[in-house]
């Protein structure tokens, strides 16, 4: 399954939606567009995983390349998650506390950082 | 006893195949719960992934297998690859994720997750290769 990546701004915040099974033959497309962002200033990601129903290590690997090259520009990189088998995957990891992860768009945007 | 087996050409293009194979005869009677089903997919491909890239450089032309053993409380999976093999315990620690250094490490999880979500996991070399054995618990079939 192909990732769709349509991206959106909501309040300052460049919002990516991920769709389908994450794992290390799809991963490269979504460190590729979240890279392309930052690089063009970009820093202010959320990445919307509602659709996503599979993540495997790669694919967490990737969100947290993201997220460390977005708060190295003083930005960040939050996640927007309700699925509780893919948040199951971010508490195996300790990766929850890594990530502020919230049930919407807006949630993730208003919340305070990690 | 059934067992089912699978053989795939070493590229991780065929991860979202075996996820499927795997899934569904772990389905079988009496079928894993969806949760314990949603923990063999991940393991399953985290520890094909490694197989397939450690045995890729070594014998391309030839398959990774992946056997299914149905016992009557035990699902067992086998993944076996040509790769040199590796020791699960000399893996490099994660920083602890309240660590900053953590975000310096975009890999390293496959290992702990595989771990954490089966019941029991060996790593085992197997003549010119290494064999992945998972097992995770099945639901006590009830009585006719």
């Amino acid at each position: 399954m192909e990732l769709e990546i349509p991206d959106t701004d909501v309040a300052g915040w460049t919002v990516v939606a991920a769709s389908g099974e994450i794992d290390v033959a799809t991963a490269p497309a979504l460190r590729d567009r979240l890279a392309d962002l930052v690089e063009a200033g970009a820093t202010r990601l959320v990445v919307d995983l509602e659709d996503v129903d599979f993540i495997d290590s790669t694919g967490l690997g990737v969100l947290v390349g993201g997220v460390r090259r977005a708060r190295a520009e003083d930005g960040d990189l939050r996640l927007v998650c309700t699925n509780a088998r893919i948040l199951k995957v971010f508490q195996a990891t300790g990766l929850d506390e890594v990530f502020t992860i919230g049930p919407t768009v807006d949630d993730a945007v208003a919340a305070e950082a990690q | 006893m059934a067992e089912i087996v699978l053989e795939i050409p070493p590229r991780l293009d065929y991860l979202a195949v075996v996820r499927l194979v795997v899934a569904t005869a772990a389905a079988l009677d009496p079928p894993l719960p969806d949760s314990r089903l949603d923990d063999l997919r991940l393991a399953v491909t985290e520890a094909c992934s490694n197989a397939i890239k450690a045995h890729r450089p070594e014998a391309a032309d030839e398959p990774v297998v992946i056997s299914c053993h149905l016992d009557d409380d035990l699902f067992r999976v086998e993944i076996r690859d040509r790769g040199p093999g590796f020791d699960p315990d000399a893996l490099t620690r994660l920083p602890d994720p309240s660590d900053p250094n953590r975000l310096q490490h975009e890999s390293g999880l496959g290992i702990p997750l595989i771990k954490v979500l089966t019941d029991d996991v060996t790593f085992e070399p197997a003549g010119d290769g290494t064999i992945v054995s998972m097992t995770l618990k099945r639901p006590t079939a009830p009585p006719v």
